[in-house]
């Protein structure tokens, strides 16, 4: 029976690891608890100046530094009165394809404006290769309080230079009212081509063409759009 | 499975349907299929940290004939091309693919000669997972987001009407070989 104390010894270990501390991190509940590092690399940011106008001005650097390719870049002139963002060029196409994106972040080294920066959002899975190149929309930075929508003009009497030294610090009431001047153009045109599109569904009524006929044509609309929508998909990034 | 098979649709079946999704996702048996660094990230989320066992999917099965989920993890090369396609075809259905980290979804950095641009060439994709290496946050928020595929799977006549829309459109798509731009 010399066996026994070492067979107590041995499980005693087991009875009292039921008392230590648990080390799993229940992570979908508590994902708070256990943040990642601050200096992690996940998705991607576009940043913008305190007044929302776009920090990037679409030299490509980043596409050049990726060693993966999963950056492309379109850089276009900013026009008057169609402004993105300070000094001459903005970024017009902005596409990351997190399908080859290593999250190494030379990119962010080699931007020269700060305009690429990486957050700690790392929830990127998804269904389908096309969902995973993400627009220039899905990595805008949101508009933070004082920051109005671009695109809209430069704050009045400063220079691209000012905005990179960090003299501007919000948008100014003249920048808010464009913006708003916009967005009232734009919902009005919007109201009057729902308008219009009403009153064509009312003239077919009118004309007494058979509901039957107007579902297929709705049908035929419906299945062109489809066959748009995935032409644009199939097409996305354009010729590298 | 005698009767939803006669039946098309009804909300018999979508009970039925919720509770064999639900006993589905919650039972996911997992091949080994670890074929680079992606595959120290996938031991460590079954390792006591991060614990896989949580979610009922602790077992990674060394035979294919006994999982139901296929982690791909790491860069598929035109060697191993082949005999990824046997282990999948040796899994029994229902079976589901999570391709793990850049280099199995698309090729990643390795866009060469002999790495496989994309385990989607091969076998159906159901959750591409970014990141290189995936943290196993990432890997466990893809095993979250394939359940709640596998729990709205459908059954039956069902399934035979979706599973042969879906081949009409694969048979129409276009190939993945001629995609241009970032989708390449």
């Amino acid at each position: 029976m010399a066996e026994l104390p070492q067979a107590v010894r041995g499980f005693s270990t087991t009875f009292f690891t039921m008392f230590r501390k648990v080390n799993t991190e229940q992570y979908p509940e508590d994902k708070d608890k256990y943040p990642p590092k601050p200096a992690f690399h996940g998705r991607h940011q576009l940043n913008r100046h305190p007044d929302g106008l776009e920090k990037c001005v679409g030299c490509e650097l980043c596409a050049w530094a990726c060693p993966a390719d999963a950056i492309y870049v379109e850089g276009a002139d900013n026009e008057e009165g169609e402004r993105h963002s300070p000094g001459e060029r903005y970024g017009v196409v902005y596409q990351i394809n997190y399908l080859r994106c290593i999250l190494c972040g030379l990119c962010i080294e080699a931007c020269p404006t700060r305009a690429l920066t990486m957050t700690n959002e790392y929830e990127l899975a998804d269904n389908s290769r096309e969902k995973l190149i993400y627009e220039k929309d899905d990595l805008l930075a949101p508009l933070m309080p004082g920051m109005a929508e671009a695109p809209h003009a430069m704050v009045a009497g400063t220079t691209a230079k000012d905005y990179y030294e960090g003299k501007v610090t919000g948008a100014t009431p003249a920048q808010l009212e464009e913006v708003a001047a916009r967005e009232a153009a734009k919902a009005a045109a919007q109201a009057a081509s729902d308008a219009a599109a009403l009153e064509q569904v009312a003239d077919v009524d009118a004309l007494g063409v058979a509901v039957a006929g107007a579902k297929s044509k709705y049908a035929a609309n419906a299945k062109e759009e489809a066959l748009a929508a995935r032409a644009t998909d199939a097409g996305k990034g354009g010729e590298q | 499975m005698g009767l939803e098979e006669q039946l098309p649709s009804g909300f018999l079946l979508t009970t039925v349907e919720a509770v064999h999704g639900y006993a589905a996702k919650s039972s996911l048996w997992p091949v080994t299929f670890g074929l680079a660094c992606c595959a120290i990230e996938m031991m460590a989320t079954g390792a006591g940290r991060y614990d896989l066992a949580r979610f009922g999917m602790e077992v990674f099965r060394p035979s294919p004939r006994q999982a139901d989920l296929m982690i791909v993890a790491g860069r598929v090369s035109q060697k191993m091309a082949p005999i990824l396609r046997q282990v999948y075809d040796q899994m029994p259905n229902p079976k589901w693919v999570i391709s793990m980290g850049v280099c199995a979804s698309s090729g990643g950095m390795f866009n060469n000669y002999a790495v496989v641009q994309g385990v989607d060439h091969i076998v159906p994709v159901d959750i591409y997972l970014p990141g290189c290496p995936p943290r196993p946050e990432m890997l466990m928020d893809a095993i979250i987001k394939l359940h709640n595929q596998i729990q709205h799977t459908k059954m039956g006549a069902d399934l035979v009407k979706e599973n042969d829309e879906r081949e009409q459109l694969a048979l129409t798509a276009e190939p993945l070989i001629e995609m241009k731009g970032l989708l390449r």
